[in-house]
C-alpha cells in the first residue's frame, strides 16, 4: 500500500514535468536538457520559501515563473544567439546548477516540521480523517489534473494551434506572418514552468532541496512520453495529456519494481537509463512494424 | 504593384567559388497581373521569389511592393502581404493537425495568435463550402490529419490556405511539379480561378511550358540571373508552346546545358 501510494505521489509529480518534456520533445521537437536544471530550481525555490514560512500556496506560481523565466532564456540563447537547440540547452543547465546552489545557500536544504502545500492548516481543515493519510496523494492528483487541463486548453487556442504548427512545419508558422522563434520562446518558457512547477512539488513531498535532484529529469519525462504516446496511441478517447500522465506513473512503477526486485537505490539512475534504452528499443520496433504493415 | 529596382545578389563573395545571382536585375509586376515564369535549372527562378519573400537578403537594390520598401522587412513581416506555395505538398501544411485545423490556423493569419479558441464554429460552414467547390470529398474529412492526405489534396489545402485571408501577392514555386498529370490539371484551374476571382497579383514558376503559355497575363524566360523573354498583352496571347521551347532550347544550347 505505502509503495503504491509512493508510485502514485511521485509518478503523478513528474508527470507535470513530463508535460512540460511533451511540449518540448514532442510538440516543439527541441531537445530541451534546461530541465535538468528547472525541475531542482522549482526546488530550490520552494525549499527557501517554506523555510522563510511564506505560504506554501505561493510556492507554486513562483516556481512557474522562475522556471518559464529560464526556459525563456533557453529560447532567446537558441533563437536570438543561434546557438543550436542541444547545447543551448545544455549551457542552461549548466549554469543553473550554480544558481541552484546560490539560491538555496547549499547543496541540501530540508523543510522538515515546516508548513507545506500537504502539511498546513487548511489541508487539517478540509479533509477527514480518514483521508489524512492519502492527503499527499489527493493534492498531487488536484494539481496534476489542474496542469493537465490548463495545458490541454491551451493547446486549444489559437496560440496553442501555433505552437503545434511550429513543431509540425515551421515554413508554416513564417508563411502566417507569424516570427517563429517567438513561438519557440513561448513553448520553451511554458515547458520549464512546468517543470520547475513539478520541482516545487517534489521538494515539498520528499521535505527537503538538493542540488542533484535535476540529474536525469530529462531521461525520466522523455521515457513517460514516449511509454504514455506508444502504449495508448490507439485509444483516441484519451487525449495525450492523459496518456503522459499513465506513461510517467507507469514509469514509475516500473522503477519501483526494480527495487523491489532487491536493487540498490544507488543503482537507480542505471536503472533508469536501461530502461530508457529499452523503451526507446521497444518504440523503434514498433514504429518499424507499422511500417512494414503499411 | 511589386518592383524589383536594380537588384543584385552574389554568393560567397571574395572565394573562388564566387557566384553571381542577381546583377542590376529589374522587374515590374503590375497590380492584378499574372505572370509565369518559365527557366532551366539554376536560371534564378525560385531564388527570385525567396528575394521577394525575404529569405535571401539582396547585396544592393530595393524591392518594392505597393509603393512600400520591403527590402529590409522581416521575412515573416512581408508574409502578412503575401501567400506561396511550395513545390513540396508537405511544405505549405501541417501534417500532424486535422484540415480544420489547418484552416482555421490560415483563416486567423494577420490577427493575433492569442488565448480564444482555435477554432472559430461559425467559420467551420465556411471552411466545408471552400472545401466541398474543389470536388475532392475534403468537407467530409475536417478531422482528420492533413498529413494522411494524398500530395494532390495537400496542394489543393494548402492553396486555398495561402488565399484564404487578403493578400496582395500570390507567389506559386512550381507548385503542380510533384503531382501527377490529371492532379496537376485540377490543381492548376483552381489556381487560375481564385487567381481571377480574387484578383491576384501572381507569380507563377513552372516546368511546364504549356501551363506557363496557356495561363497568366505575361511570360517570362530567365537565363543566368537575367530575363531573356517577356512577353505580354497580344504578344503573349500568340505565343505557342513551340516558340517558347525553340528559344529555351537554344539557350540551353548556348550556355552548354
Amino acid at each position: 500500500m505505502t509503495l503504491l501510494l509512493s508510485v502514485l505521489e511521485q509518478g503523478m509529480i513528474y508527470a507535470i514535468m513530463a508535460l512540460g518534456i511533451y511540449i518540448t520533445y514532442k510538440i516543439l521537437d527541441f531537445p530541451d536538457l534546461t530541465v535538468d536544471g528547472s525541475f531542482p530550481l522549482g526546488a530550490a525555490i520552494t525549499a527557501v520559501m517554506i523555510s522563510q514560512d511564506k505560504n506554501p500556496l505561493l510556492t507554486l506560481p513562483v516556481s512557474f515563473l522562475c522556471g518559464a523565466l529560464v526556459g525563456a532564456c533557453t529560447g532567446l540563447i537558441h533563437v536570438k544567439l543561434k546557438v543550436r537547440d542541444l547545447l543551448s540547452g545544455i549551457i542552461m543547465m549548466t549554469a543553473l546548477y550554480t544558481v541552484n546552489l546560490r539560491i538555496a545557500g547549499r547543496a541540501n536544504l530540508p523543510i522538515y516540521n515546516k508548513t507545506t502545500i500537504f502539511d498546513n492548516d487548511l489541508v487539517r481543515a478540509a479533509l477527514p480523517e480518514a483521508l489524512m493519510k492519502f492527503r499527499t496523494v489527493l493534492i498531487i492528483l488536484l494539481i496534476t489534473l489542474a496542469a493537465k487541463y490548463i495545458l490541454d486548453w491551451y493547446l486549444r487556442t489559437k496560440s496553442g494551434y501555433i505552437l503545434r504548427a511550429v513543431g509540425d512545419n515551421e515554413v508554416i508558422v513564417t508563411a502566417m506572418a507569424v516570427d517563429k522563434g517567438r513561438v519557440k520562446i513561448i513553448g520553451l518558457s511554458i515547458a520549464n514552468g512546468l517543470v520547475a512547477l513539478s520541482g516545487c512539488v517534489f521538494a515539498q513531498q520528499q521535505r527537503y532541496f538538493d542540488v542533484s535532484f535535476g540529474t536525469g529529469t530529462m531521461v525520466i519525462g522523455l521515457a513517460s512520453v514516449i511509454i504514455g504516446t506508444s502504449i495508448f496511441k490507439r485509444i483516441t478517447v484519451l487525449r495525450v495529456t492523459s496518456s503522459v500522465i499513465i506513461g510517467s506513473i507507469l514509469y514509475k512503477g516500473c522503477v519501483a519494481l526494480a527495487i523491489k526486485l532487491g536493487f540498490q537505490s544507488s543503482d537507480l539512475k542505471l536503472i533508469t537509463a536501461a530502461l530508457f534504452l529499452l523503451i526507446l528499443v521497444i518504440g523503434n520496433e514498433h514504429k518499424r512494424r507499422g511500417k512494414a504493415d503499411a | 504593384m511589386l518592383k524589383l529596382d536594380h537588384v543584385s545578389k552574389y554568393y560567397n563573395v571574395g572565394t573562388v567559388n564566387e557566384m553571381c545571382l542577381f546583377q542590376d536585375f529589374c522587374l515590374e509586376i503590375g497590380e492584378g497581373e499574372f505572370l509565369s515564369v518559365v527557366g532551366s535549372n539554376g536560371s534564378g527562378k525560385t531564388s527570385m521569389l525567396n528575394i521577394i519573400c525575404g529569405s535571401i537578403q539582396v547585396d544592393s537594390g530595393k524591392i518594392w511592393l505597393d509603393h512600400q520598401d520591403i527590402t529590409h522587412m522581416k521575412e515573416y513581416k512581408r508574409q502578412r502581404r503575401i501567400g506561396r506555395v511550395f513545390q513540396n505538398p508537405a511544405m505549405g501544411t501541417c501534417p500532424e493537425l486535422t484540415i480544420l485545423e489547418n484552416l482555421s490556423i490560415a483563416d486567423n493569419k494577420g490577427k493575433p495568435y492569442n488565448l480564444l479558441p482555435g477554432i472559430q464554429k461559425k467559420r467551420v460552414s465556411y471552411y466545408q463550402e471552400q472545401l466541398s467547390q474543389l470536388n475532392l470529398g475534403l468537407e467530409d474529412k475536417l478531422h482528420v490529419k492533413v498529413g494522411s492526405l494524398s500530395g494532390g489534396q495537400r496542394q489543393v489545402l494548402a492553396l486555398l490556405m495561402s488565399t484564404m485571408t487578403p493578400i496582395e501577392f500570390l507567389i506559386l514555386d512550381e507548385h503542380t511539379a510533384a503531382l501527377d498529370p490529371k492532379t496537376a490539371e485540377i490543381n492548376m484551374e483552381l489556381t487560375n480561378k481564385l487567381v481571377r476571382e480574387k484578383k491576384l497579383t501572381t507569380i507563377m514558376v513552372t516546368h511546364n511550358l504549356r501551363y506557363a503559355v496557356e495561363y497568366g497575363d505575361r511570360l517570362l524566360m530567365m537565363h543566368e540571373g537575367q530575363a531573356v523573354l517577356d512577353k505580354k498583352g497580344k504578344e503573349k496571347e500568340q505565343t505557342r508552346v513551340e516558340d517558347v521551347l525553340d528559344i529555351f532550347n537554344a539557350i540551353s544550347v548556348e550556355s552548354g546545358n
